[in-house]
This record gives C-alpha cells, structure tokens and sequence, in this order.
C-alpha cells in the first residue's frame, strides 16, 4: 500500500509547489490580461476585454521588434564566440578540461547585475578603456558606445555567453570520436570531417544553446537599463515599468502574454524537433 | 591516387597548426575577454572616490583600501547582502529537499506505478526555459490580486519555485547509474526504508544532491528579475545594487562582489583540484 503510493508521495509537494506558485500564476496572469482594472483602487474585474491585446502592441510593437534584433543578434554572436573555445575544450582540453570548463563559467561568479555596472565602466567615455584609447587616438574624441544599441549588444553577448558554450561543449563532447576516425579512414579531408561529421552531430547543442540563451536575452532588461541609456528600449523594460511603475496590470500581463507566446513557439519547436528531456543534458 | 594520399599527408601539420596554434590562441582570448571584467571590478574597489559622497567614479583617481577596512559603512548593503544570504539558505534547503525527492519519483517509477511522469517532465521543462521575466510578474499580479504582502516569504516561494526544477534535474542525471542491489541488501539484512535511505541511498546520491544544492544557491543569490518584482521594501543584494545604479555607487559594491568572486572561485578551483587528485 505505503509502496504503491511512493511516486505519488515524493513528488507531491514540488508538485504543489510547481503548480500553486508557476502554473497557476501563468493562468492568473493569462486571465489578468483580459480583466479591466481601475486605476485608483487596483481592483480588477473580469470583462474579457480583449482589446488590451491590440492596444498594447499598437503602442510598443518597437520594444518587440527591439528585444528580437537584440536578442537574435547577441545569441548569434556567442553562438559564433563560443563554438570555436567550446570546440577547443571538447576535443583538446585533456586533463585540463575542468579547469577551462571553469574559466568559461567565470562571469557567473560575479554577482549579474554588478557584471552589467561593470561594463559600464568598461564602455564608459572617458572609463578604462575608450579614456585609454582616446588618450592614444586610435578613437577619436567624439567617440562613444553607451547609451547605443552596441553597448546594450555588447553586455548582452557578455553576461549570456556561457548559456551559449555550455551547450556547445556538451554536444561536441558527446561526438563519438570513432565516428570521426572512421570518417578520417575513408579519406574525409579535415574539412570535410568537420563539415559532415562533427556539425550535423552539434545541430542540437546548437539548438538548445540558441533557446537557452535567446530567451532569457528577449526578456532581459538590466542590460539596456544600466547600458543603454533611454533609447533602444526593450519589452522586458516596459513590461516592469507597466507593474512596478504605472501598476497598469492587466497591460502589464497582456504584454507578458505575448512574450510568454513568442518564447513558447521557440519552446514548443525544440520538445518537437528534440524531445523536452534532451535539455537537461545541455544545462 | 594523388588524390588519396594528399589527404594523409596534409592533415596531419594542418591539425596542428590549428590543434596547437590557432585554436588555443583565440581561446585564451575569449578567456581573457571572459575575466576582464573582472579584473576591472576588483581594480575598481580599489578606487579612491572623488568629492565628499564617495561614489565610485569611472576616471581611476589612485588606489587605496579604504573601502575594503569600511565594507560595512553602508547599512541597506550589509542589509541587503545579509538577507540574500539569508534567502539563499532557505530556498537552497528547501528546493533540494523537494527536489531530490521529485528526483527519485522520477528516476524509480514509470507510467503504470507513476501516472502524470510526462506531465512531470513537461512542467519541469516549461520551467526551465520559460522568460523569467514572465514568472516574476504572474507572481507579482497573483500575490497583489490575493492581498499577499511582498517581502521576505514571497521571496522564499518564488526562489524555491525556479530552484527545484534545477534541482531536480541535476539530481537525477547522478541517481541514473545508482546500483538498486545496495538496497535490496539493505533490506535483507533488515533495515528499514528510512534506514536504508540514510544510510545507504542518501551516502551514495550525495555529491548530486550537494552539485543540486549549490546549484539552487547560486541561482538564488544571483537572482535579479524575479527578486525586483517581489521583494517590495526588503531588497536583497542584485535588487538593492540595481536600485543605486541610477543614484551613484557606493565603491563597498564592488568590495563585496569581489568578496563573493573570491570565496566562490576559491571553492570552485578547490573542487577541481581535488577532482584531478583523484583521477
């Protein structure tokens, strides 16, 4: 009897934990969206007005459009960065690889929001580096990176690139390396052993690391707070001010809605393509 | 067949230029890229401050451990630091205690003694790779609606729910090679199951369950998104740090992130260097 309940028994309390404080606040937030609120007391009424939908997009459609460039354009460039180290550390790191796998998990032993502050003293006009180079004109006067969409890129594709070569050395390491050999045997060029063998085998690593590092970039928006001054605005931005600043909830939660939906096609078409468990191999 | 041996002759030099030369070169660029930073932090809580509000400054006005003999002159960052350790104990104890038995539900039982597994594993997934900026908000418009006051247990609930399922997952990838026959002799020789799990399952998944643990702390110290939504007047450490961004920082920030760098690198590379005795 107590053995047949044992399963039940062991996951029940995640289990209330993962529906009470994550699923049920999804569908509350997913009902948030069509409630009308009143600004004055924030009490909130359901009307299944669905115009908040429409409205919100009207108005910040940009910041989307930001957040997806920003995004797709850091996780390309670590995705770029990364491959060749994780490459590198997959296939020649010998004895050494735990110690380089540490290296590549450097930054996160700095806490993330003082990493963020941190390049912007790196990026600074007159800061370490730009003061240095302009001091030597290699930079002209004029030059600045803060407060542009480059800083905001810059930081992203910092903070987020061990998301990316994780992932990478995971797939490359699992590359059965008698594959290869036999690949070398039947005369494959080095090229053509690399192209044909090793790349097919890293297209899911390279899956997985784009989702793990695309989605939390969409949503990010320390980044272009503390780099990107007040232009360039991203979703995650407004999404925070409409909380936490204008306590409009129910735009608030239309526009988390979206996000949620935009990151649930690229969640969705990996568990399709992959299978939802191959994931935490990669974490 | 000129064709055929080229291959054989080429490739041997060209894997080293690139095995020895090319490769390990740009690698120890990203690093340095990587660590620069870095460097950049811990030089810059060396920083003296100019004019009398002592904040940091982005010129480098001479070096000076002032800032590192006053760690603790600013009261809301001691605060702040002291209540993310705080968090981090409690959500690290309780989402590996869960997390671990989610774990073991899920590596023993399937479907026929164990329905809703798939639903488990879904959730599990969904967790990990939703927007975290999503999570904290549903929370957020949950707690508001329902009356529940930010601070300190809103804290704790969030931190434990984005822990557990890291837990979970790392905690099985070492229950998988797990050897069941210890059990069973265990049970042979008459132990009971909570005797048999303390002292031999747990013994044996403890370095999972120790790797599940470290891993719910670092995300919970580190945590800034979900923390900023919920923590209402108590704030811990990323959320007090973010707050000051705007008004100037103290130069103590950076003595504790080089404090935190250091005790965290320091037990890392202590791992390793154990970890390569005993290979």
């Amino acid at each position: 009897m107590g053995r047949a309940l044992a399963p039940y028994l062991l996951s029940l309390p995640s289990g209330l934990w993962l529906l009470l404080l994550f699923l049920v606040p999804l569908a509350f937030m997913l009902s948030l969206s069509l409630k009308t609120c009143n600004p004055a007391t924030g009490a909130c009424v359901m009307t299944w007005h669905w115009g908040e939908f429409p409205s919100e997009i009207s108005l910040y459609h940009q910041e989307f459009i930001t957040s997806l460039y920003f995004a797709a354009a850091s996780t390309i460039v670590d995705l770029i960065v990364s491959f060749p180290i994780a490459y590198w550390i997959a296939f020649y790191g010998g004895r050494r690889k735990n110690f380089f796998l540490l290296m590549l998990l450097v930054p996160f032993f700095v806490s993330f929001v003082i990493r963020t502050i941190v390049w912007e003293f790196v990026l600074a006009d007159n800061g370490v580096v730009l003061g240095t180079l302009k001091h030597l004109h290699v930079l002209p006067a004029g030059f600045h990176v803060l407060g542009t969409g480059v800083a905001v890129m810059a930081g992203l594709a910092y903070n987020y690139l061990p998301f990316t070569a994780l992932p990478l050395y995971v797939a490359l390491e699992r590359i059965d390396r008698r594959v290869l050999e036999a690949a070398y045997d039947l005369y494959a060029t080095r090229r053509a052993g690399f192209l044909r063998v090793i790349l097919p085998l890293t297209v899911p690593g390279i899956f997985a690391a784009f989702l793990l590092t695309f989605i939390p970039m969409f949503g990010d928006y320390v980044n272009q707070e503390i780099l990107g001054g007040t232009s360039n605005t991203m979703i995650g931005t407004v999404i925070q001010n409409q909380f936490l600043v204008n306590f409009d909830f129910a735009g608030g939660a239309s526009l988390s809605a979206i996000l949620l939906v935009i990151a649930l096609i690229g969640i969705y078409l990996y568990a399709r393509l992959l299978g939802s468990r191959t994931i935490e191999q990669y974490l | 067949m000129s064709a055929v041996t080229l291959p054989e002759a080429v490739t041997p030099r060209r894997r080293r230029r690139w095995g020895r030369v090319v490769l390990p070169v740009y690698s120890w660029l990203v690093i340095a890229y990587l660590v620069f930073p870095i460097i950049i932090m811990i030089a810059y809580s060396f920083n003296k401050t100019i004019g009398s509000m002592q904040l940091v400054s982005f010129s480098w006005n001479g070096f000076t451990d002032q800032w590192f003999k006053q760690w603790s002159d600013i009261p809301g960052l001691t605060q702040s630091f002291w209540l993310s350790i705080r968090l981090g104990i409690t959500s690290t104890l309780i989402s590996t205690v869960l997390g671990t038995m989610l774990a073991m539900a899920l590596v023993r039982y399937r479907p026929p003694r164990f329905r809703g597994k798939a639903v488990f594993e879904q959730v599990i997934f969904l967790n990990i790779a939703a927007p975290e900026i999503v999570l904290g908000a549903s929370l957020l418009g949950m707690f508001v609606s329902l009356n529940i006051g930010r601070g300190f247990l809103t804290l704790v609930l969030s931190h434990v729910m984005f822990s557990i399922a890291y837990v979970a997952v790392t905690v099985r990838a070492r229950l998988a090679g797990f050897d069941r026959s210890l059990e069973e002799a265990a049970y042979d020789l008459g132990a009971n199951p909570w005797t048999t799990f303390t002292r031999v399952t747990l013994p044996l998944i403890m370095p999972g369950v120790l790797a599940g643990a470290l891993m719910a702390f670092a995300l919970s110290i580190d945590d800034f998104v979900t923390s900023n939504f919920l923590s209402g007047s108590s704030a811990p450490f990323p959320v007090w740090v973010y707050g000051v961004t705007r008004v100037g920082i103290p130069p103590q920030v950076f003595v504790f992130g080089t404090g935190i760098f250091a005790v965290g690198i320091g037990l890392a590379l202590t791992s390793v260097v154990l970890a390569r005795k005993k290979v």
